[in-house]
């Protein structure tokens, strides 16, 4: 176990292992780690990136059908409100029709029978005439009663 | 445990680097090397360690090239697990900027762990394999002139050359960090100081002799600390196997701790390795 050359030589081959170590071991192997480290750190980020995305999207995509729903709803209900309306509308249209047609019924069938009271009354009156000629026989002047007369068609 | 050795020959022999060193008369080996003194190489242990360096490098290289940044296969989620893990700690304790730190931390956890790793091949196997191929190629007489240790970290020259590097760094990154004022003044500053000049110049050698110890202490107790573990590890392998067929039991259940052993060794230098950096590239005073 004396000491001797070895040393010398061992000392040269330490050098040189750590060297080649240092030169062309150590680099890629620290660097496929680090760069593995980094992908899957990445990988890791965009995921969580993709999955924040994903809710967000939710959120809005769930927004956007409330809203939507609100709308249809809306849209409904103005619906809805026209057509009363519309119905409104008409129903009175209609009820204001009827009301005029019966009112020129009415006033037609009032001024049928105001000139069939105007005949009935001419006619009545030259009854009462005639019946009055024959009660009073020739005595009674149409001319000078004439007057009479009128106000007895008028009493009827 | 071959039965014409002793006891003592078998332990010396699994304890016993294979030496080359250039003589006179050429390249000798082993025994012949007795005289070379410093300049004889352990080549079971160059070989061995530079080899499972390899491995490493191997491994993680090919892994790297086949890395992709999609879905890991599981192989890919294997060795990105280990950088993980050595890069968590360094993230942990080293608060600076380096590119160095990290890969240094990885190459000295994951190299000390297969070189540990041997510990646990039983410790008759590869040695009887070497010294019956030395004994068939004609290259020696007896299997028992070969010697190999499977272990580099048993060897204290591979454990004090990682040591040593690693001091390297600590005393680079001092300087880079305080310059080289700020690490003289570290080093001879604390732990005593005094608002007195004199006096002030009066502790500079005190607190220059502790803060030097302290320096030096740690690619020592680095070295030895691995050194010892593996080195005891070894021997108690070693002491198992030399009792005969009861080893088995023993063998496993000390095997099964030495697997803990093992990994934690590597773990504490390189723990330990970026705790001393940390420290020396931040202003602690």
């Amino acid at each position: 176990m004396d000491i001797n050359a070895t040393l010398i030589g061992e000392l040269v081959a330490f050098i040189v292992f750590v060297w080649f170590c240092m030169k062309f071991v150590w680099p890629p192997l620290n660097g496929a780690i680090e760069a593995r480290q980094k992908k899957i750190e990445d990988g890791l980020a965009a995921s969580d990136k993709a999955e924040k995305d994903l809710e967000l999207a939710r959120q809005k995509a769930a927004d956007q059908l409330k809203e939507a729903k609100a709308q249809a709803a809306e849209i409904i209900d103005q619906a809805k409100k026209r057509a009363t309306q519309i119905v409104d509308e008409e129903t009175s249209r209609g009820h204001e029709e009827r009301e005029n047609i019966i009112a020129q019924g009415h006033s037609e069938i009032e001024a049928e029978r105001n000139r069939a009271k105007e005949e009935l009354r001419k006619q009545v009156a030259s009854l009462a005439v005639i019946g009055a000629e024959k009660i009073l026989e020739r005595e009674i002047n149409e001319a000078a009663h004439g007057d009479i007369v009128e106000k007895l068609v008028a009493e009827l | 445990m071959a039965a014409e050795q002793s006891l003592q020959g078998y332990i010396q022999h699994h304890l016993t680097n294979a030496k080359m060193c250039s003589t006179d008369s050429g390249i000798a080996f082993n025994k012949a090397c007795s005289e070379a003194g410093f300049w004889a190489w352990n080549i079971d242990t160059l070989a061995w360690s530079i080899g499972l360096g390899l491995v490493f490098l191997w491994i993680f290289k090919g892994a790297a090239n086949k890395a992709t940044t999609g879905v890991p296969g599981k192989w890919q989620c294997f060795i990105e697990m280990v950088v993980e893990f050595v890069d968590s700690n360094v993230k942990d304790t080293f608060h600076g900027k380096s590119r160095l730190i990290a890969p240094l931390a990885l190459t000295i956890f994951v190299w000390v762990f297969l070189m540990n790793l041997m510990d646990l091949i039983p410790v008759d196997f590869l040695p009887a394999l070497a010294g019956q191929v030395g004994v068939l190629s004609g290259a020696v007489e007896s299997s028992h002139d070969v010697y190999m240790k499977i272990v580099p970290t048993t060897d204290i020259n591979l454990t004090l050359a990682l040591g040593l590097g690693v001091f390297a760094l600590i005393v680079f990154y001092s300087i880079k960090v305080k310059g080289v004022m700020g690490f003289i003044k570290e080093l001879t500053l604390h732990p005593f100081s005094s608002n007195n000049m004199l006096v002030q110049i009066l502790f500079i050698p005190v607190n220059f002799l502790l803060e030097f110890v302290t320096l030096i202490a740690k690619p020592i107790s680095l070295a030895l600390r691995l050194f010892g573990n593996l080195y005891a590890g070894e021997l108690i392998f070693i002491l198992i196997a030399a009792i005969g067929l009861f080893q088995l039991p023993l063998h496993f259940v000390w095997a099964v701790f030495h697997i803990l052993v093992i990994v934690l060794q590597a773990f504490i230098f390189m723990m330990l390795t970026i705790v001393y950096l940390s420290m020396a590239s931040t202003d602690s005073h």
